[in-house]
């Protein structure tokens, strides 16, 4: 402040940045990548550690005995799936009562905008099954959730029946302090959805859904069981949810300290940790875990059933078991005993996870960068619009020397520049409303006259208004008030920029992955953008970096990243389903990720394309 | 009629305590006043006491044991008329005595209740109270600082009872208008003298169950109370203890007035986990006690046994069986209890010891009770809220009304206008609102509301909150677990199935002479819901040092800044001349010609 009172000091300062504009912008954006590809290093990042005293150094004893009776149970409930074709709710509620549960039902149906053609639902009708076992002398205010879905075909038996399992087990404790809820829900995220709606009593998505009998009060945290299999090799711990929310650090800790203790083998991202980081493999290594999160993270999708219960600040991890070609195996007794293990570390709880890190990411199991490591890199890419912002409007307030013999001059181009500026801004974003809502909308329309299935015309819909963006008449300003001036579209991308600063900004601050990716694109694209280069390889260079090619770069990332690498056709049609998933995702469990994209950063790089064929 | 009372209990006398007993009815029918040195009018008043004792077990439904103890004793005298000062205390506690006549308390319930009866698998309970602690007391409407009584006598009260009953303030005490009326004699309709107050989160142990049972007059050294050792009481489902004090009428013809003092204790047992699987109960499963005497000072003491759903013994065995079979009217139905005297020898058989048996043989539904109530928090977030409480009336053709009292803890800002009552669908207006609205730190919310409960329905309320910001200091260490907000409590009188036994005089088991009965054709009914944990927004607490840091740094830089800049004048300032010609206009000034 002292620096920017003096006059000269100040324009001393705004020349120096002024002249090194370029040279500055390039070595932060380099910085921030260099910066965050440095996250996964070792070294840098900081070892997990468990913060919440209740969890840490209260003993708990594992006596889990009855994996085979577990996995009996399995078959029983599989036999009765196979039997009534579905959820087997008759059996259920029968089998929970018997072993002293209060058991209570709930049916629901949700009529989905589009088929959704990868899981083969449009119309969807189910029942959740749960029962509560009461803790004694607990006046029914807390509670932990301990679920598992009833997934069609042969699929996640196991789960279900060691869920029972240790229903049946934790009945005859008498050390609980907490409610546990077990649930075993039907058609997956949408039963997990509509009971976590009907318990909280809201409607959010539009899910019609009986009101539920039996609740059991504020509920503290939540687990979800995923098995396939009698016997595993591991445990992949997915902690991504919906809209990019994390739980609580220290479940994913619990995790980890109990598979460290019973000796089960843990993952996650399906990585396990290497201990060389030493070595360029081990760098590869964990960098792979780490962007694999990033891009999980970035989806804003609900990687497991736990993803939903975070929206409703219940600490939720998914636990998945895998069964690969690995000697050692794990039985499903182990597995039990590491769900009683963390069961009752959570019953033990006094207050609800908070003590640790909410906003992390995880190059492996025990090593963690915390939101305080990781925001620089995005600063950096932050600073580059900021400081091109700083550029122009330099350049805007220094006079040119052809207008200092006029006054009329120098007013001349804020009165047009009001409108010239805001004319665009309204149609891209009325282009944006068009990308978010006609997709959907006109689905009807599109089947009639196209030989394509609903699913296909939604996508193909909206790709198509996404291309019709970029060939709008742009240049409508010229309409109100005549030729675009040098002016014009200095003010025209000093409010882009600064717009898209404070966009990229906000997301970071929710969903650090989306932001950062759609930083490492769209910032360059931004930065560089005037009517003055070559328009056709700008235009190209334009595209490859807009929103819609970074879904395409992601999801091929994505592929080669999980060691399925796909083919361009493959990558497209993933690319496809990928852009259904999200406008599903967005209509059913109120994913933002769509509407983000739609409403506020596709119009806002259509501002940057419309200065590029600024005229 | 006492004295041939006596007499049979002369002979039915343990002989173990002949000698302590007889002192003592003695003394107490005044037969030596002389011998105590005191006149016969005096000895009259303290004298006239008598102590009763009863348990009675209930095989749930679930397959649990409901064990209720009514210990009552009866003092027939008066110590809030006109200053008397009552200094000889013979079975009623003294610390109780004392604290009543100083405060001039005249109905005094209090409670405390680890875990939440759960109504739809128990049935209801004998005298229902909510999780935590709770104490509603009526003070005599010659008392003029009733803030200032209450104050104390929870401070007192805490102490007699180990409990944090201190606890209790203006922020969390109300004066209901209708739901508590008084139970004892005399119908005071003035609720200025009433106050009451929950702590839903007092956690009841051992530590308030010494003081409890040191106020019985055998202490845990004889009778029932011999059964109620902690770590088998605490080792149960639900467990509930509780002291009630009240005026009742002295005899039939009521024409004084006697202090009734009941204490009781509720507590569920659970099949599953403390008998190993097996459907098999007896006294010393529950207790790891037997029964050997009954307490030599009762005038009674009993046990019954609800059979009434085993009439030919299909659904669980019984022994050893007893002879005694009584019929009471509890809770809108009639009962058939098995009765167990202890004052008789026989009952303890060749053993000396009664070791009630129960053997589950069938399984059995159970009629959904007419009357049950949940409450839950909708809604998601930490900035608003609301709260759901359905009552459930499940009387398939009866319609009736019930009170509903809630009392809400300042920091949930009411939307009051946001209340809505709705049974089927449609909106159900309540005929009688009492609502107070909270006071910033001082008082709570208090909402009343007499609502008409249709047959075989759902009616729901709720009313909209939004959660406040505490200051700093007025977190509780554990913030992040959340507030308590207590039980709401529902009032009503629900249409009996059989006529209710309206003559309070009649001598009943004393399970089901507790709340008077007015009416043939319904019995009055208190259901409480669960209490409440909602999160408010917290603070981190890590963080003020973080934050003092920036906060400094932020005013230091940026407010001296743009005070400098908005303080300073620009000028521009001559370039300063050079020396030669600040000396040239020296000797100009000198020489008196204009400067340079």
């Amino acid at each position: 402040m002292g620096l920017l009172s003096d006059p000269n000091r100040r324009k001393a300062i705004t020349s120096l940045l002024t002249r090194l504009n370029t040279p500055i912008c390039v070595v932060c954006y380099l910085a921030g990548i260099a910066w965050f590809m440095g996250l996964a290093f070792e070294p840098f990042t900081l070892r997990t550690y468990m913060s919440e005293n209740a969890m840490g150094s209260t003993m708990v004893e594992e006596r889990f005995p009855s994996g085979e009776r577990a996995l009996a149970t399995a078959r029983e409930f599989a036999a009765h799936k196979k039997k009534v074709g579905g959820m087997p709710v008759d059996w259920l509620v029968k089998t929970m009562r018997a072993q002293g549960l209060e058991v209570f039902t709930q049916s629901f149906s949700r009529n989905l905008p589009f088929p959704d053609e990868s899981k083969e639902r449009f119309v969807v009708r189910g029942t959740n099954v749960y029962g509560i076992l009461r803790a004694p002398r607990a006046p029914r205010t807390e509670a932990l959730v301990l679920s598992a879905p009833c997934s069609p075909g042969n699929s996640n038996n196991q789960a279900v029946g060691l869920l029972l399992g240790l229903a049946q087990y934790f009945r005859s404790q008498i050390y609980w302090a907490k409610d546990i809820i077990f649930l075993v829900n039907e058609h997956d995220l949408i039963g997990v959805q509509a009971w976590l709606e009907g318990y909280h009593h809201t409607n959010i998505t539009g899910m019609g859904y009986t009101p539920l009998q039996g609740r059991a009060g504020s509920i503290q945290a939540a687990l979800s069981l995923e098995l396939n299999s009698d016997v595993v090799t591991s445990l992949d711990l997915v902690l991504e949810g919906l809209n990019g929310q994390l739980p609580n650090l220290d479940l994913a800790n619990l995790f980890h300290a109990f598979c460290q203790k019973l000796g089960i083998l843990c993952t996650i991202q399906g990585k396990l940790q290497r201990s060389d980081w030493d070595t360029v493999e081990g760098y590869t290594h964990s960098a792979q875990t780490m962007l694999l999160m990033v891009l999980k993270q970035a989806s804003g999708r609900p990687w497991g059933e736990h993803g939903l219960f975070l929206r409703y600040h219940i600490e939720a991890a998914s636990i998945r078991g895998v069964n690969s070609f690995r000697q050692y195996k794990t039985d499903a007794t182990s597995i039990g005993r590491l769900f009683e293990g963390m069961v009752r570390k959570l019953n033990n709880l006094l207050e609800r996870l908070h003590q640790s890190y909410f906003f992390y990411l995880m190059p492996s199991l025990t090593r963690f960068v915390s939101i305080g490591y990781y925001m620089p890199a995005f600063g950096l890419l932050t600073t580059i619009l900021l400081l091109r912002a700083l550029d122009l409007w330099v350049h805007l307030g220094t006079p040119t020397p052809v207008t200092e013999d006029g006054v009329g001059e120098g007013e001349s181009p804020s009165s047009p520049g009001l409108l010239s500026v805001l004319t665009p801004v309204v149609i891209s974003h009325l282009t944006g409303v068009a990308l978010y809502t006609l997709p959907v909308l006109s689905q009807e329309m599109a089947v009639e006259h196209f030989p394509v299935s609903e699913t296909e015309a939604v996508v193909l819909t909206a790709i198509a208004i996404y291309t019709a963006g970029l060939a709008l008449p742009h240049n409508t300003h010229r309409l109100i008030s005549g030729e675009g001036t040098e002016q014009g579209w200095r003010v025209l991308k000093l409010v882009a920029l600064l717009y898209l600063a404070v966009l990229l900004g906000c997301t970071a601050l929710i969903n650090f992955s989306l932001g950062f990716i759609l930083a490492v694109t769209l910032v360059p694209a931004a930065a560089c953008v005037t009517p003055h280069v070559p328009k056709a390889l700008s235009a190209v260079a334009m595209v490859l970096l807009s929103p819609g090619c970074t879904i395409l770069y992601c999801v091929f990332l994505f592929q080669e990243l999980q060691e399925v690498p796909v083919s361009l056709a493959e990558g497209w049609m993933l690319f496809l389903s990928v852009i259904s998933q999200g406008i599903l995702d967005h209509a059913l469990y109120g994913s933002l990720v769509y509407p983000l994209l739609a409403l506020l950063v596709y119009p806002c790089w259509l501002l940057f394309w419309n200065i590029l064929f600024w005229k | 009629m006492a004295t041939r009372h006596l007499f049979i209990e002369l002979q039915t006398l343990n002989r173990r305590a002949k000698l302590k007993i007889i002192f003592a009815k003695f003394q107490c029918l005044c037969i030596i006043p002389a011998l105590v040195g005191v006149d016969k009018k005096t000895c009259i008043q303290f004298c006239l006491c008598t102590f009763q004792e009863e348990m009675v077990i209930r095989p749930l439904y679930s397959g649990d044991i409901y064990a209720s103890f009514q210990f009552r004793t009866q003092w027939d005298t008066d110590f809030l008329h006109d200053g008397k000062k009552v200094s000889h205390y013979r079975l009623f506690p003294k610390s109780l005595g004392q604290v009543l006549s100083k405060f001039s308390v005249r109905e005094l319930h209090i409670s405390f209740t680890q875990g939440y009866w759960r109504t739809m698998q128990w049935g209801q309970p004998f005298i229902p109270s909510p999780p935590g602690a709770e104490l509603w007391v009526w003070f005599h409407h010659t008392v003029t600082d009733v803030d200032g009584n209450w104050k104390e006598l929870t401070n007192v009260l805490s102490g007699i009872f180990c409990a944090s009953l201190n606890f209790i303030d203006s922020t969390n005490t109300v004066e209901p208008s209708a739901s508590f009326k008084p139970l004892g004699l005399g119908n005071a309709t003035d609720h200025r003298f009433l106050r009451y107050a929950t702590l839903p989160r007092e956690i009841v142990c051992t530590e308030n169950l010494t003081p409890w049972k040191k106020l019985l007059p055998c202490g845990s050294k004889a009778g029932l109370a011999v059964l109620m050792k902690s770590e088998k009481l605490f080792h149960s489902s639900f467990h509930s203890q509780a002291v009630h004090i009240r005026p009742v009428c002295k005899d039939w013809q009521c024409t004084s007035t006697a202090w009734e003092l009941r204490q009781t204790l509720n507590v569920v047992f659970d099949l599953y986990t403390s008998g190993q699987g097996k459907k098999e109960w007896s006294l010393f499963k529950m207790f790891s006690r037997t029964l050997t005497e009954a307490c030599p000072l009762a005038s009674s003491s009993k046990i019954y046994v609800d059979v009434t759903d085993n009439p030919g013994g299909e659904l669980f065995d019984l022994s050893p069986s007893s002879p005694l079979i009584s019929t009471a009217v509890v809770l809108g139905d009639r009962r058939t209890y098995s009765v167990y005297d202890l004052t008789k020898k026989e009952t303890f058989g060749q053993l000396r010891s009664l070791n009630l048996l129960l053997r589950w043989k069938g399984e059995n539904d159970m009629l959904r009770p007419p009357l049950h109530a949940e409450r839950y928090v909708s809604g998601f977030g930490l900035q608003k809220g609301e709260i759901h409480t359905c009552l459930y009336n499940s009387h398939p053709y009866r319609a009736y009304p019930v009170l509903l009292l809630d009392s809400l803890p300042w920091y949930l800002r009411l939307y009051v206008h946001t209340l809505t009552v709705t049974s089927k669908t449609r909106e159900n207006k309540p005929s009688y609102i009492h609502y107070q609205p909270s006071k910033d730190r001082l008082r709570p919310h208090l909402l009343e509301m007499l609502v008409q409960l249709p047959p075989h329905s759902v009616t729901e309320v709720t009313v909209q909150f939004e959660r406040a910001l505490l200051k700093w200091t007025e977190y509780t260490p554990d913030p992040n677990h959340g507030f308590y907000i207590g039980s709401s409590v529902i009032s009503a009188l629900v249409p009996s199935i059989v006529a209710m036994d309206t003559n309070s005089t009649r001598d009943r088991p004393l399970f089901s002479s507790f709340f008077p009965t007015k009416e043939e054709s319904s019995y009055f009914m208190r259901v409480y819901t669960e209490p409440l944990l909602v999160n408010l927004p917290t603070p981190d607490f890590s963080m003020p040092y973080n934050v003092i840091c920036l906060t400094c740094t932020v005013v230091a830089v940026g407010y001296g800044s743009f005070y400098n800049l908005l303080t300073r004048t620009f000028q521009v300032d001559e370039p300063s001349a050079p020396l030669a010609k600040r000396l040239a206009n020296i000797i100009r000034r000198l020489r008196g010609v204009p400067l340079l």
